[in-house]
């Protein structure tokens, strides 16, 4: 049975000009010790279909689904009681925009530290322990003085990656990292993607891992969901979808690599449109 | 002839922090004594480790936070911002995209007002030609009319970054500081996002100071680049002589770290991991 099981998934939205749909009919599974990378435009509902699962949407947001479970349990019946049990601790989630999910209030010792309280209910010094061993498995030199630094004293990189020792203080089940090393550079990103699956090998961990980067895909993915205008456009095991992309979207996203450019502009999307087929693809 | 548009000499910015009743003052020193200069209508690129102090050295630049010491000149004279003086046309022509842009944008203000608030403050353009130009820099950065109403909460990470990049453009600045300002950007809206960079430049001459550790960004969109590590310039150079001939061992660290994006690679990652 898988980790995550989602069947027709749809977000609607209320604005005020009326209803939107961020997310439309989509579906998707990832197993124990599973990569699941999903590309794909921006605004095409990647974000908001993993808040959904994690019950963080805004009360402006209708989410419904022929099946949404994890671990066996039924997320759509879950209190939110039962609910808060569950986020942050089985099932956690690498915000994609670090320095606005951190709480500026408050040091980023006392927020790793007040996860490890109450989801594993750990006295002090355990807890003070485990979070410099948190600071310095994300990288983060002198761990122990930057306990008491306060989120506006650390660089976009150091918050991304704050936030990447609260998603992984508990050893959750399921990771759902949401564009985890965009504030990174390719050395500490490195070292990042390779923490994120030794955890995957150690516990079992499933991962989620939402990212426009296609090396990152490339060094850590085994499957690919690719999404367009809130539907799934294609999916494939990574190699496939390198070696032979079957959507029009996916071969043209791989197209405007900056790598690729011809002359001095690089190719888009829309210099290649088409008219997606997303019931055939999508299948 | 070339006309340098910015130049810093020596940057330093020290932060110190700490220094409550039962701790010790303690001084990080973020940006050690930077030099550099860019002429019109050229982007220098600027990357280095996580920490290494590049959104400092932005900020300094752009004339919001002071250096601790050192000297900073656009356009040729002199600014210190500590001592003040600052014009309003000095303000307009110097622009940053910050790094995060949620925590940049008034989350009470729709896009459209967001938009249109520097000509307010700046201009006297009328209301309607406030909302006109509004709406087409929407669309030069891929967003469309239905968003203009729209709070910031209501858009997607990627959009919110071409929102930020949208309303550094409104005052048609002459240098546009950009830190990670496509970090967030599917590949084909990135594309979008620096080929309209470049266009700007071609049209305006505008200067780009463009901070990115995507080096596939940077070796597309800079005539120089700068290498920092822990709040030095270790390298600095035209992208060409980077890249072909990095110097320090960290520059070369870098580049082996890239990810990569082929097949084969991923052919061999995959049998390693069979293997284990
Ligand atoms: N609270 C909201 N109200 C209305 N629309 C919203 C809201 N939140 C998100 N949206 C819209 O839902 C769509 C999907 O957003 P989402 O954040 O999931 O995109 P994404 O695929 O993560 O994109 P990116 O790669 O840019 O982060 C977008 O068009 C966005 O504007
Ligand atoms: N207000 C502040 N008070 C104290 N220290 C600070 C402050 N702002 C930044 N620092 C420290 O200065 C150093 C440089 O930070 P800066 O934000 O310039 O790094 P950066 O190169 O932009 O990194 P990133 O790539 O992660 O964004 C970091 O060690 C950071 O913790
Ligand atoms: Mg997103
Ligand atoms: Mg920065």
């Amino acid at each position: 049975m898988a980790l995550l099981d989602i069947q027709n998934l749809v977000v609607e939205f209320q604005t005020a000009s009326g209803s939107f749909r961020a997310v439309d009919g989509v579906s998707l599974h990832v197993d124990e010790r599973e990569v699941l990378a999903i590309v794909g435009e921006s605004g095409s509902g990647k974000s908001v279909s993993m808040l959904a699962v994690m019950g963080l949407l805004p009360w402006t947001a209708t989410v419904t689904a022929d099946r949404m479970s994890f671990n066996g349990r039924d997320l759509l019946k879950l209190s939110p009681a039962e609910r808060r049990k569950i986020v942050g601790k089985d099932m956690s989630m690498i915000f994609q925009e670090p320095m606005a999910s951190l709480n500026p209030c408050f040091t980023v010792g006392f927020q790793i530290e007040e996860v490890l309280r109450f989801h594993m209910g750990m006295d002090r010094a355990p807890r003070r322990e485990r979070a410099i061993e948190l600071l310095t498995q994300v990288g983060i030199a002198d761990p122990e003085e930057r306990l008491s630094s306060f989120p506006h004293q650390m660089s976009g990189g150091q918050c991304q990656r704050v936030m990447i020792a609260i998603a992984i203080a508990c050893n959750p089940k399921l990771l759902i990292a949401d564009e985890p090393t965009t504030a990174l550079d390719v050395t500490i990103q490195k070292q990042i993607l390779d923490l994120l699956v030794s955890l995957q090998a150690k516990y079992g961990m499933g991962l989620i891992m939402i990212t426009h980067n296609m090396g990152v895909v490339a060094e850590t993915a085994d499957r690919v969901i690719v999404q367009y205008k809130g539907r799934k456009m294609e999916e494939a095991d990574v190699l496939s979808l390198f070696e032979s992309p079957k959507s029009n979207y996916t071969r043209a996203l791989l197209s405007a690599l900056p790598e690729n450019a011809v002359g001095d502009r690089l190719p888009t999307v829309s210099d290649m449109l088409f008219e997606p087929a997303p019931s055939g693809a999508a299948a | 002839m070339s006309i340098k548009v910015v130049e810093g000499k020596n940057i330093v910015r020290d932060y110190h922090v700490g220094g409550g009743l039962f701790r010790a003052q303690r001084t990080v020193h973020a940006v050690k004594g930077v030099s550099f200069t860019v002429d019109k209508g050229k982007t220098l690129a600027i990357v280095g480790e996580s920490g290494c102090g590049k959104s400092t050295l932005a900020r300094i630049i752009t004339l919001i936070d002071p250096a601790t010491s050192g000297e900073l000149f656009i356009d040729g004279n002199k600014v210190d911002i500590a001592k003040g003086g600052l014009t309003k046309e000095m303000r307009r022509k110097v622009q940053i995209v910050f790094q995060n842009p949620y925590g940049s944008l008034n989350p009470r203000q729709k896009i459209g007002d967001v938009l249109g608030e520097p000509l307010l403050i700046n201009t006297d353009k009328p209301a309607a030609e406030r909302r006109d130009l509004a709406m087409k820099m929407l669309k030069k950065v891929g967003l469309g009319h239905e968003h203009y109403n729209r709070y910031p909460h209501m858009f997607s990470g990627g959009q919110r970054q071409r929102i930020a990049i949208a309303r550094a453009l409104m005052l048609n600045p002459s240098l546009l500081v950009l830190d990670e300002p496509v970090s967030a950007l599917d590949l084909s809206v990135q594309a979008q996002v620096l080929n309209l960079l470049a266009d700007l430049q071609d049209e305006f001459q505008l200067t780009y100071v463009f901070i990115s550790h995507d080096l596939s960004v940077v070796r597309y969109i800079a005539d120089d680049v700068m290498v920092m590590y822990f709040g030095e310039a270790v390298e600095y150079g035209s992208r060409d002589e980077v890249f072909a001939d990095p110097k320090h061992s960290y520059t070369r660290t870098l580049f082996a770290a890239t990810p990569r994006a082929d097949v084969a690679s991923i052919k061999t990652r995959l049998a390693k991991k069979k293997a284990a």
